[in-house]
């Protein structure tokens, strides 16, 4: 997580790769990032069930989905510690997987 | 004008200084017992001084009159009493003092039955209390704005200017905010004349001079939160803001600081002894401040009791201005030099002297003295009697960061439990109170919070300014004897007493926050500023324990009190949330249409052509649609335009329905369901080209489903190559829906070809007229033949006016939103009422429209057995069977013959009166749904008393094989 002169000390701002440095409020939360939804047309009901309604709590480092709903309207993944609200990089979520 | 006498006072008083100034010492009635009391602080801590501001709307209750500024037109009254402040029947209660203690009303008004303190409350109420609210508009204007800076000094007393020009010599950009109208801080309160406040001004001059340091004066900080962010409260009561010019009351600030330095200083203490509320006994800080900075004489013969060495001070300014001053220390050894310079103006210094209790009734007269190793209570006359029980540096903002204070014993307080990063204190805060300490440390946070933004120092350290210094020490404060009788205060808002704290050990009440709970102490308006620590040390000492074991309470913002108008700011009636409007909105107005709201959007309701309210007017514009052809606006509804390869897949994949095989121009309805199963939204989407897709969305989901939509293309299925982009404000929409709709659209549109064999039901196609392109999808939400025709927004209003004009002579009228809900409801249609995300597709009697050989959003838990349940809340049309009698929204459904209790089998979700079938009938969900039909049951309506039998029937309750549709 990025502190100091440069970096975000909470997550009242977030960086968009599109829009630059935004307030928390252009911005919709969308859960946890670092789930993976089953490919479509997954029959196991489980692996449904655990995606939709199973999910840790943790206190610290933090992959959360948020879309820029009054900017680029890009879904982002945003590290955030939960903890402490400190706000690390974005990246698009489209972007997943490729470096 | 103070209670409609007029009231003189001098620029830079404060409310308080002019009431004294003019011989007003009687400040207000407490909160409980309706004691007489003064004025006890000098700024934002005070307890007592509360007063009641402003007339009509501009009413404000409960304003300390210490931080209200004085300025010509206030308008003031003292609360809490009645008739009077000086003549108060309410004091009777103080006779019965001895029957209140802590928890008297939850021990006595609970019992002996239930309900007995719904019943008592209001009494108590009423009784106890501070100033009311009133009911009407305040016709001041309130604004919030957001504010960027480097480095945000909270405090312009010493430190915080030294802070401020530090950091702003290294380069940084400044925000001083001070709470007072003056900046100084303890510093005013020193003589006003005197090398001290040469030294003041100069450091004033030397900030404001620095460009790069914005002062904001009459501004609090009132709450610290995550990244550094600040709640400011600017305050404009001074300039008499015209509302009408533009101009804000107040202004509540968002402040983004990269760094902050809390400057906030340290406020005194009480002591706690026998009828220390007295009016006339006030803070030594108080005393020195109406003295110096605002020239009122607070009395003629003071006494002066204090624990420390800073209360002294206080003394000498008081003997020097001729008041004369005896100064009694429970300390047995001072410090020979303050005891000197006391001595040499005049001061009588006794040492070991402990005042056990105060005299007089409406005014102190004078006071109980022990003396250390003697049985001798002395009495001393004095009509002012000031006390110092230590310093309180003023930790709430850092606690607001959630980190606890920490116990320092030198100082006998609380200092800050550390800092967040890129936060620093700065002076009296962290437990610096001589003043050259306090100088240094704020020169060194002002230089560390640059260097924290990235500003390093291009001249070296600034060397911190200079000054004339005093050691600060003091000794716990020493609890008060036994049997010295009288009220001991602990918190004078709250009207705390030892004996209070004492009950609430007794009974196990002993933990700070319990206490706190238990006894209200630390509850009023000022947040327990002068009585915190107080009780902390009397309840360690009752428990026997240190303080740091006896821990601390929580503080939370607001750190003073915010009007619930600076927060709204202009968020207030039709400015609470954006409006949205159709392109059809001017057309709406001059068409007679009543308007109403819907979600954010204001929709045309009903016509004044139909009737004069909606209740008559509906029922013609149905009339309308069934008999003969209508028009509505239904621009609203949510439009998505889906393109590129890989569309016809996505829409198979977020509707439950098969979208595969939509050929170019047709439409088809769909229903969206939620991952979880739920309903998520219904809706159509025409295909006109081989990529090309327009869908529509309700008007209530249409952000939902963008952005859901969005969120599968964008984090699951990004190997999709689809591309969806809202055109919601791009396209009207209008509806042309009745057995004349065809021949409507013929005579004015007659370049489209809308015969049935061109375009059937569910045909969607695209035309030009006169260069204009019109998308028309035959479909229908009433019923009836209808089209749907979506036009450039820009060219909503010719079209709607052409239709209206060329099809005259067919009847065509507007209708509105009430008929077009009540349309849908006779023909069963769902909507938002029944899609409220609780619901499932088999709930909603659409469970057949689910293909079964496909994979779609929330089918596999869609299998779940629960939501497969026989028994579950499911789709059903209701008729009425009392002709005199209706149905309503929100009925609960019981079983005929059931007993009218609990939540029923089910609800009333729609209803309306069916033109078609001269009743009333209604959609709800109940419990088994459709394999009821033909049972009589009972819609209850337990807030009217009212119990209506009704039918269980098809919600299909018109054209059930949709012949009207197809001709």
């Amino acid at each position: 997580m990025a502190t100091g002169p440069t970096g975000n000390d909470g997550m009242l701002r977030i960086p968009c790769p599109h829009c630059g440095e935004r307030d928390y409020t252009e911005f919709r939360y969308g859960g946890d990032a670092s789930k993976i939804r089953p490919p479509h047309g997954t029959a196991d009901a489980r692996a449904w069930q655990e995606y939709v309604f199973l999910f840790d709590n943790p206190k610290g480092a933090h992959l959360e989905y948020w879309q820029h709903v009054l900017g680029c309207r890009q879904w982002l993944v945003l590290e955030r510690d939960t903890a402490t609200n400190a706000v690390g990089k974005a990246h698009l979520a489209r972007s997943q997987g490729s470096p | 004008m103070f209670e409609r006498k007029p009231l003189l006072g001098f620029a830079g008083d404060t409310l308080a200084s002019a009431l004294l100034a003019n011989g007003l010492t009687l400040a207000g009635r407490s909160f409980k017992y309706h004691r007489p009391r003064g004025f006890l602080a000098a700024g934002v801590e005070e307890p007592n001084a509360l007063f009641t501001l402003g007339e009509g709307g501009r009413t404000t209750p409960n304003v300390a009159a210490t931080t209200t500024e004085l300025y010509e037109g206030l308008v003031a009254r003292r609360q809490n009493a009645w008739p009077s402040v000086d003549f108060d029947l309410g004091a009777a209660i103080s006779l019965l003092a001895p029957l209140l203690p802590a928890g008297f009303y939850y021990k006595t008004f609970m019992g002996p039955r239930r309900g007995s303190w719904m019943w008592y409350e209001p009494f108590i109420r009423r009784a106890a209390g501070l100033g009311r609210a009133r009911h009407e508009r305040d016709p001041d204007r309130y604004e919030t704005r957001h504010a960027y800076t480097d480095v945000l000094v909270i405090g312009g007393g010493p430190a915080g200017l030294a802070a401020a020009r530090a950091a702003a010599a290294a380069g940084a950009a400044v925000a001083l905010v001070e709470q007072d109208s003056a900046l100084g801080g303890m510093l005013l309160a020193a003589p006003a004349t005197g090398a001290l406040e040469d030294w003041r001004t100069e450091l004033e001059r030397a900030v404001r001079a620095m460009p790069n340091v914005e002062v904001l004066l009459r501004t609090t900080a009132c709450g610290v939160y995550d990244g550094n962010t600040v709640a400011l409260l600017e305050r404009h009561d001074h300039e008499r803001p015209d509302a009408g010019l533009g101009k804000a009351r107040e202004v509540a600030v968002t402040m983004h600081a990269r760094a902050i330095i809390y400057a906030t200083g340290a406020a005194e203490r009480p002591l706690v002894f026998g009828d220390n509320d007295r009016p006339g006994i006030m803070l030594a800080s108080a005393a020195q401040a109406y003295l110096n900075r605002y020239a009122v004489d607070p009395g003629r013969r003071a006494l002066v009791a204090t624990n420390n060495d800073g209360a002294w001070r206080s003394a000498i300014d008081l003997a020097v201005a001729g008041i004369a001053v005896p100064i009694l220390d429970q300390r047995q050894h001072v410090e020979p030099a303050l005891q000197d310079a006391a001595r040499r103006v005049g001061i009588d210094v006794r040492t070991g002297a402990l005042v056990t209790r105060a005299q007089g009734r409406r005014a102190v007269t004078g006071a109980l003295v022990a003396h250390n190793g003697s049985a001798r209570v002395e009495h001393l006359a004095c009509d002012l009697l000031c006390m110092s029980g230590g310093w309180s540096p003023t930790v709430h903002l850092t606690s607001h960061t959630g980190r606890k204070p920490v116990y320092r014993d030198d100082i006998g307080a609380f200092v800050p439990g550390g800092y967040a990063p890129g936060q620093f204190g700065a002076g009296a805060v962290s437990g610096e109170f001589a003043l050259s300490a306090a100088l240094r440390s704020a020169a060194e946070a002002g230089r560390a919070a640059a260097h924290y933004c990235g500003h390093a120092d291009p001249i070296g350290p600034t060397p911190p300014p200079q000054v004339a210094d005093h050691p600060f020490t003091l000794e716990p404060p020493r609890a008060c004897p036994r049997g010295a009788g009288g009220k001991a205060f602990v918190d004078f808002q709250n009207d705390v007493t030892t004996r209070d704290l004492a009950l609430a050990h007794e009974e196990g009440y002993a933990a700070i926050e319990h206490l706190k709970r238990y006894t209200t102490l630390g509850m009023g308006t000022d947040q327990g500023k002068t009585s915190n620590l107080n009780a902390i040390h009397l309840m360690a000492a009752l428990r026997g324990v240190g303080i740091a074991e006896a821990g601390t309470t929580t503080f939370r913002p607001p750190y003073t009190p915010v009007s619930i108008g600076a927060l709204a700011g202009r968020s207030i009636g039709h400015h609470f949330r954006p409006i949205r409007r159709s392109p059809l909105h001017d057309c709406h107005i001059a068409n007679g249409a009543a308007m109403i709201d819907a979600g954010p959007w204001l929709r045309p309701w009903y016509y004044r052509w139909a009737g004069g309210d909606a209740a008559a007017a509906y029922v013609n514009e149905m009339r309308l649609v069934r008999s003969a052809v209508g028009l509505a606006d239904i621009s609203s509804l949510g439009k998505i335009d889906v393109q590129w390869p890989d569309a016809a897949e996505f829409l198979n994949r977020v509707y439950v329905n098969g979208f595969a095989s939509l050929p170019a121009g047709k439409a088809r309805y769909g229903v969206m369901l939620n991952d979880d199963a739920s309903v998520l939204d219904d809706g159509t989407t025409a295909r006109f080209g081989e990529y090309r897709y327009f869908m529509t969305t309700t008007t209530a989901q249409a952000a939902e489903v963008m952005s859901w939509l969005e969120f599968l293309l964008q984090t699951a299925w990004i190997d999709l190559d689809v591309q969806v982009v809202s055109v919601t404000d791009e396209w009207a929409g209008m509806s042309i829906a009745g057995p004349r709709a065809r021949a409507a659209l013929a005579l004015a549109l007659p370049e489209i070809d809308a015969a049935d064999a061109a375009l059937p039901h569910m045909g969607a196609r695209e035309f030009e007229v006169d260069g204009v392109p019109i998308r028309v999808l035959r479909l229908s939400f009433s019923g009836e033949l209808a089209y749907e025709l979506y036009v450039p927004a820009g060219y909503a209003i010719a079209l709607w006016e052409r239709l209206l004009e060329r099809a005259a002579a067919l009847g065509i009228r507007p209708y509105g939103l009430e008929a077009l809900a009540s349309l849908r409801i006779e023909k069963g249609h769902v909507a938002g009422l029944e899609l409220d995300h609780r619901n499932t597709l088999d709930d909603l009697g659409l469970g057949k429209m689910a293909a079964r050989d496909k994979a779609y959003v929330g089918r596999e838990l869609r299998a779940r057995a629960q939501l497969q349940a026989p028994g579950r809340w499911s789709l059903v049309g209701l008729e009425c069977l009392e002709p005199s009698a209706r149905l309503r929204g929100g009925a609960i459904l019981f079983a005929r013959g059931e007993a009218l209790a609990g939540h029923g089998r089910g609800y009333v979700t729609s209803v309306t009166w069916s033109t078609e079938l001269g009743k009333y009938i209604a959609l709800g969900l109940y419990q088994g749904g459709l394999r009821h039909a033909g049972e009589e049951i009972v819609c209850a309506y337990p807030l009217k008393n009212e119990q209506v039998r009704a039918r269980i029937v098809s919600p299909m309750f018109i054209d059930p094989n949709g012949e009207r549709l197809h001709v």
